[in-house]
């Protein structure tokens, strides 16, 4: 069995330690081609992972931090090649990160974002409700992390309609109309967690409309619905008290590596698909964390191949609660978010490796890519 | 008066969803395209495309077949297999 098979195979069909072989496989070649094509990556991982030979085990691997995404050019196949840049949605002023896109990195991105999402919506392509307005995805060279997500979940769609306008105000004279012709039939609902709260479900409590043949697939973490007090366990319950929808999935994803989402299996927890892991470290000795403890989230895939975004750490905090033991059924680690690394240890850990990094070429801010 | 039996073809009703979906000029040689690689055939378009030739050949694509509608000649096999055919 060749690391293609990940892809092809039902997702989550796979005991880990199966996984893992294949899946290590393919990112010691990751690993390789990326070393030879990036100097930033060759740099940083030499510094890190000196005498690095092979790996054995995903925890083996070299990572990189996910905010040399912001500070450095990260791609490994000529520029010729690139053909679309993603960029981060950060606060203004702060840096993005950027990820350079060629097409047979961008075609395994939908082709594996496809194997994850089919498992929960099925092969037909479901009437869709965004729950964003249309200008996100109205710049077509560079698209944010929130624009590049709704276009890829729209493969999973026909006749999508977006439910807000740019003062972020509910369309629910749309949405009823929406439901009169879709509403019993399964239908996708996407969007980001806090705006799926705040701009749907607050906006529509009390009108009493049925939303029980939805799927609901949402990102973005909770955050920003602290101060409301909402966490999983509320969404899903007033959800279901108030439009009867009861399919709600979230996923954990990042623009440094789209396509390889961790998507909310029905245990509540994050799981990473065929193609993709998580290994959880500690912050101090960067050691691999056993299950049940709190750490810093690497993230691996199998997809980026124009960039070298296949090992990365990023900021968040996470806990591997257990390995092949899902009541549902779904093989591999299944996980948690718990919240994100201070900022002053991130300093400090930014810090480290912008010195072992100094040398390292520092390109120009390039261009849109057209 | 009646002189557009050509645009008729499967092929040519084809060649005319590419070129208005994908936004290109009266005549562009579509026959040969693939997916990025042209600026106008991006993944926004991609989805354009898709809806373009469902109206066109009244057909209904699944996801598989939206994810290998890779070039031209891919999405003539694919409708092919939708039942259209395209000889004679």
């Amino acid at each position: 069995m060749s690391a293609e098979k990940l892809l092809s195979l039902p997702q989550y069909s796979l005991p880990q330690a199966q996984k893992e072989t294949l899946l290590v496989e393919r990112l010691n070649e990751l690993h390789l081609h990326h070393h030879g094509a990036s100097d930033a990556y060759a740099r940083v991982t030499d510094a890190f992972f000196p005498g690095f030979a092979g790996a054995g085990t995903v925890s083996e691997l070299p990572w990189i931090p996910i905010g040399l995404f912001k500070s450095h050019r990260l791609v490994s196949v000529p520029d010729a090649d690139v053909y679309k840049t993603l960029t981060s949605s950060g606060t203004s002023g702060d840096p993005v990160s950027r990820v350079y896109l060629d097409r047979s990195t961008a075609q395994a991105q939908a082709e594996a974002l496809a194997a994850i999402m089919t498992t929960v919506l099925g092969h037909d392509r479901l009437p869709m409700l965004i729950v964003d307005w249309p200008g996100v995805i109205r710049d077509r060279a560079q698209f944010s992390a929130r624009g590049a997500g709704i276009l890829g979940m729209m493969t999973f769609a026909r006749q999508p309609r977006y439910l807000l306008d740019e003062g972020m105000q509910l369309d629910v004279a749309g949405l009823v109309d929406f439901l009169g012709e879709h509403g019993n039939r399964p239908f996708l609902i996407f969007g980001f967690t806090f705006m799926v709260w705040q701009h749907l479900l607050r906006q529509i409590s009390g009108l009493g409309l049925d939303l029980s043949h939805g799927i609901l697939i949402h990102s973005g973490g909770w955050k920003a619905l602290q101060e409301h007090a909402v966490d999983d366990e509320v969404f899903r319950r007033d959800f279901l008290e108030q439009t009867g929808l009861s399919h709600i999935h979230s996923f954990y994803g990042m623009v440094e590596q789209i396509g390889s989402v961790f998507l909310q299996g029905s245990d509540g927890l994050l799981h990473p698909p065929n193609f993709a892991d998580i290994v959880v470290r500690d912050p101090v000795t960067w050691e691999e964390l056993a299950p049940g403890q709190v750490g810093v989230v690497q993230v691996l895939s199998m997809l980026p191949w124009s960039y070298p975004g296949h090992s990365i750490l990023t900021e968040d905090l996470g806990i591997v609660h257990g390995v092949d033991d899902d009541p549902g059924g779904w093989l591999g680690k299944r996980f948690s978010l718990v919240g994100r690394v201070p900022r002053a240890q991130l300093r400090g850990c930014s810090d480290t490796y912008a010195a072992s990094s100094a040398a390292t070429e520092r390109a120009a801010e390039p261009g849109a890519v057209e | 008066m009646v002189t557009t039996q050509e645009v008729n073809l499967p092929l040519d009703r084809l060649r005319e969803a590419f070129v208005t979906a994908l936004g290109l000029p009266e005549g562009y040689d579509v026959t040969g395209l693939e997916y990025r690689s042209i600026v106008e055939w991006d993944s926004l378009a991609h989805l354009t495309l898709v809806t373009t030739i469902e109206m066109t050949f009244d057909v209904m694509f699944d996801t598989t077949d939206v994810l290998g509608l890779s070039s031209f000649s891919a999405c003539v096999e694919i409708l092919k297999r939708h039942g259209v055919t395209f000889d004679g």
